[in-house]
């Protein structure tokens, strides 16, 4: 399965959330999303929209200033 | 076999909306949150921009209200539609910029048309008669169910028992005798229901959900749109507002002066698409030049850059400015406290 990439840098919550919402809409089960971010309450936000709509973590990571986060469409 | 009916709750983060959501569901209504965001909603990551605030814990309250109530959350980017709301509100302004009934009906007018689009029974928000002053009035419940379109589509199950019955208690989907009579600025019915639902922490944001309440706020984008000359705004705009400290030395150029590290972090995603300064001698914060300043608005600019920079008191301070790409270095002298009309401070 591919892994797209979502660039979510300078956006503030809620926006990172609702591009990866939107994103998520096109992909298929068992892909995976990977969001860059400069805001760090998606390492809040993002985690808690996939628990809510039933997708997964795989990875959450801080680079510098940046947040990465990768996450698996489930059904 | 009875049909599971379908209710979207309007969902702000704050308390209300969680109870009202959650009255509906214990009377097996299937529930979903919807939650729009129009680009002036408070929300904890604008502060955390702000390095001294780190600390804070950073949350969405809409995300977390949904899983407090384990439903699922739609959430709605209307930021272009919304600027009819707030640029001309048909019932006016609050005490600031706040359409706030104009932007009831228009929220509850996108619920009506996403339920329509999601085949989903009726509607619920937390509004209580009495709690606001613009939007939340005897008078003002019914404007808003007919201007919305929703009409008895709307339950507001906090106060359903001083309205007359909607659709959905008339059909039986919910009990009307389950419901309650909530009125007034008195919180304490709403804290009840809460302690004896079991949520003991929730948001209570103490100036609303919206910007748009907040003066200092209203008056830079009153400020914009007095020096643009009409009333209009883009999504940048609106988020600029929120950061930084707003000086206009002259009706041609606003300064927008980071007022700390985050800020000057958050301010260097704008660097190309503006004029901006920085002492490089000292210490300082990020600056950004919004309008047409000329090559003498830019000294000036520069000594307040200066002067808000760790190079204060000194003689002379270096500050780099970047103009269309081009790159210069201004010696200048700080300009002094009492040089700087309050007037500027918007």
């Amino acid at each position: 399965m591919s892994q797209q990439t979502l660039d979510a840098r300078w956006l503030l919550c809620p926006l990172p959330v609702i591009r990866t919402q939107d994103r998520v809409k096109e992909l298929e089960v068992g892909e995976t999303l990977e969001v860059v971010c400069t805001d760090p309450g998606v390492l809040s936000d993002i985690p808690a929209w996939c628990r809510i709509n039933g997708h997964r973590v795989v990875e959450c990571e801080t680079v510098e200033d940046e947040y990465r986060i990768v996450l698996e469409v489930c059904g | 076999m009875k049909t599971k009916r379908k209710a979207v709750a309007l969902i702000s983060g704050g308390l209300d909306s969680l109870l009202a959501a959650k009255v509906v569901q214990n009377q097996g209504v299937h529930v979903e949150g919807i939650n729009f965001y129009t680009g002036f909603c408070v929300e904890g990551h604008t502060h955390a921009i702000r390095k001294k605030d780190k600390a804070k814990p950073k949350r969405n309250n809409a995300l977390w209200v949904a899983e407090q109530l384990g439903i699922k959350l739609h959430i709605i980017d209307i930021i272009e539609e919304y600027k009819q709301v707030v640029i001309n509100p048909k019932h006016g302004y609050g005490a600031n910029l706040n359409p706030c009934l104009d932007c009831k009906i228009f929220m509850v007018g996108k619920a009506r048309q996403w339920i329509k689009e999601n085949d989903f029974d009726f509607i619920i928000t937390g509004e209580v008669i009495g709690q606001r002053p613009m939007s939340q009035r005897k008078e003002t419940m019914p404007v808003i169910a007919q201007e919305s379109g929703a009409n008895d589509l709307l339950l507001r199950p906090l106060c359903a028992k001083n309205l007359p019955a909607t659709l959905a208690e008339r059909e039986s989907w919910v009990d009307r005798e389950a419901l309650f009579d909530f009125s007034g600025r008195n919180r304490k019915p709403q804290m009840a229901l809460a302690e004896q639902f079991g949520f003991d922490e929730y948001a209570q944001p103490a100036g609303g959900c919206c910007f748009l309440t907040d003066k200092n706020y209203s008056d830079k984008l009153a400020d914009l749109w007095r020096t643009r000359g009409d009333k209009q705004y883009e999504l940048d705009d609106i988020m600029l507002l929120k950061i930084g400290r707003h000086l206009r030395p002259k009706s041609n150029f606003k300064m927008i002066i980071a007022r700390e590290e985050g800020e000057s972090r958050f301010l260097t995603g704008y660097k190309k698409s503006f004029v901006h300064m920085q002492a490089i001698s000292h210490n300082g914060p990020l600056v950004l030049i919004e309008g047409s300043p000329d090559s003498d608005d830019l000294i000036l600019a520069a000594r307040l850059t200066a002067r808000y920079s760790q190079g204060r008191d000194a003689e002379n301070v270096d500050v780099e400015v970047v103009n269309k790409g081009r790159q210069e270095c201004l010696s200048v002298q700080p300009m002094l406290a009492h040089e700087i009309p309050s007037e500027w401070h918007i």
